[in-house]
């Protein structure tokens, strides 16, 4: 026995030195470049320097809550229709809304761009009808609409998850006790369905609010997100010390949104599914 | 009901596939606008397969994708099997917190703070370019790392752990004991896992924007650069040439599931 613990430590410990160097140092790290300057000397400076993005916060925070709302309304009837079917029909759905996630997010956003923009496929074919061009680029719905895009099927996977685990002779149950729809709905569906539902708002939400590529193909420039912020500091400006200060207030706002939703969730001692 | 899940079933998948076909439908086109169609021609695919960048970058996808996966499936599945055999409670939940940081912070902050480790040791050794394949492999390798872990823990949580002493009453040393009883029982979660960390890596843009230097690139850095202009139908054509493949590999998964599914019904004592 005293053998096998042994073996066990042996096991996790090149895991535990590699996540305590590559995943906790990191984070340190990003905590030491926000409160030092360029040349590593103590300062508040850069996030002082944080009050000017406050409105760029806001916007992403708008953004993308609008786009997780949303994502999520059409997503859970959706998800509950689906595990409702045949297997092989919920074989076959599962299958078309796993396949765009497999092509490259960059490529699905580039494509909207050309649907989208002035001179794009919209725009064509409203010009045949001899309608006006629609300036479509540069607003927040074609940035909201590029986020409700990319990540709708990690909305949908998590919920059907859930709901496909749902027996129906609970609801068979319910319905010979007397319930509606409404109450089969609100006290059997909602509740058993909660932990995807949550899931499904971390997998969106957050990717959501740290985008930069969406903002700048869909936002034509003209719309700055939080992550077009950090893109710029590190990739363009070099300035790590007010990158990491923008991306230490991104992971505490992404934190403090996931607990709040957990807390609305009440106890989920797995803290949901994944997939 | 019935007409609310059709039309929202249509909905969403003429939604979900809209920018696919428009991907499809222009790479074919005979002009170099990925939005106004000129004419029929096969001259894009041709060109991006005779293409030695693109071709480099695709190998360098494959070839990063392949060898993060499998470090990571080697080091996850040990330590989900060391983990599971964790005593220490806080211990257990400390490791679990910090398995879950990668999945739940934004990519944008994972990629930055890989990042500047990098800059910082990088800075510290003298180098000039600290960024490179070998960072780009470690940042994959990790955020790789938590999808083996997650899938293979609740594989053991589910095998009867005293099978495993039982071999071991009868003479198996820990170490055989796992290759002979232990790991055929998690195979299935190893192989998730596996299949995850490939599919996560061949996709991931964000964190190797920040983690790779100019001497590697991979396909999504390819695209991203190229998309800084205004992109030719062969990227498109690339990306087709993706669908189609990956198309098939999941019609092919897909029949297998329903064949062993069907078995399982006819015989269910397997």
């Amino acid at each position: 026995m005293k053998q096998s613990n042994l073996m066990a430590k042996i096991a996790r410990a090149p895991y535990i030195l590699w996540a305590a160097i590559f995943i906790v140092v990191p984070l340190l790290i990003v905590v030491y470049y926000a409160f030092t300057d360029s040349s590593g000397s103590f300062t508040l400076a850069n996030l002082a320097e944080l009050v000017q993005y406050k409105e760029t916060f806001l916007l992403s925070l708008w953004y993308s809550l609008i786009a997780t709302f949303i994502t999520l309304l059409i997503s859970y009837p959706f998800a509950f229709f689906m595990s409702r079917k045949g297997p092989n029909a919920q074989r076959m759905m599962l299958l078309l809304v796993m396949l765009p996630m497999w092509m490259n997010l960059l490529i699905r956003t580039y494509s909207w761009m050309n649907i989208l923009e002035r001179n794009g496929i919209i725009n064509n074919l409203l010009g045949m009808l001899g309608i006006e061009p629609l300036t479509m680029i540069g607003t927040g719905g074609a940035v909201i609409l590029g986020m409700i895009y990319n990540y709708l099927p990690y909305m949908i996977l998590p919920i059907y998850t859930v709901m496909s685990k749902i027996d129906p002779l609970l609801l068979e149950a319910a319905e010979d006790l007397g319930a509606n729809n409404l109450a089969k709905l609100r006290r059997v569906i909602l509740p058993l369905s909660k932990p995807g539902v949550i899931s499904g708002i971390a997998m969106v939400f957050v990717p959501s609010i740290s985008t930069f590529y969406i903002s700048q193909k869909l936002g034509g420039g003209k719309i700055m997100l939080i992550g077009d912020v950090i893109e710029r500091q590190i990739q363009t400006a070099y300035n790590y010390n007010l990158g990491a200060a923008i991306s230490l207030i991104l992971m505490i706002l992404v934190l403090l949104s996931m607990a709040v939703v957990n807390r609305w969730a009440g106890k989920d001692e797995e803290g949901g599914v994944i997939f | 009901m019935k007409t609310l899940d059709r039309v929202l079933t249509w909905l969403i998948f003429a939604f979900l596939y809209a920018p696919l076909l428009v991907m499809v439908f222009f790479s074919f086109n005979a002009g170099r606008s990925t939005a106004i169609f000129s004419g029929f021609s096969f001259k894009w695919y041709i060109e991006m397969f005779t293409n030695r960048d693109t071709m480099l970058a695709l190998q360098n996808t494959l070839v990063l994708a392949l060898l993060s996966a499998i470090i990571a499936t080697v080091l996850g599945t040990m330590a989900a099997v060391g983990i599971s055999k964790m005593r220490s409670q806080a211990g257990r939940s400390a490791i679990m917190t910090t398995t879950n940081i990668p999945m739940m912070n934004p990519d944008i902050v994972t990629g930055v703070s890989m990042m500047l480790l990098f800059v910082f040791v990088g800075r510290f050794l003298m180098a000039d370019n600290s960024l490179g394949f070998a960072t780009l492999l470690i940042a994959h390798i990790t955020f790789n790392l938590p999808y083996v872990v997650l899938n293979v823990l609740p594989k053991l949580r589910q095998t009867d752990k005293h099978l495993a002493e039982a071999a071991m009453d009868l003479g198996c040393t820990p170490v055989q004991a796992f290759f002979k009883v232990t790991l055929p029982s998690i195979r299935p979660g190893i192989l998730a896992g596996f299949l995850m960390a490939f599919t996560m890596s061949l996709d991931d843009f964000v964190i190797s924007y920040y983690t790779s230097g100019p001497n590697f690139q991979t396909l999504p850095l390819k695209i991203f650069s190229m998309t800084k202009k205004t992109v030719k139908p062969d990227m498109y054509a690339l990306s087709s040439v993706i669908f189609i493949a990956i198309l098939v590999l999941m019609i092919l998964v897909n029949l297998a599931q329903a064949k062993a599914d069907k078995q399982n019904q006819q015989n269910p004592r397997r």
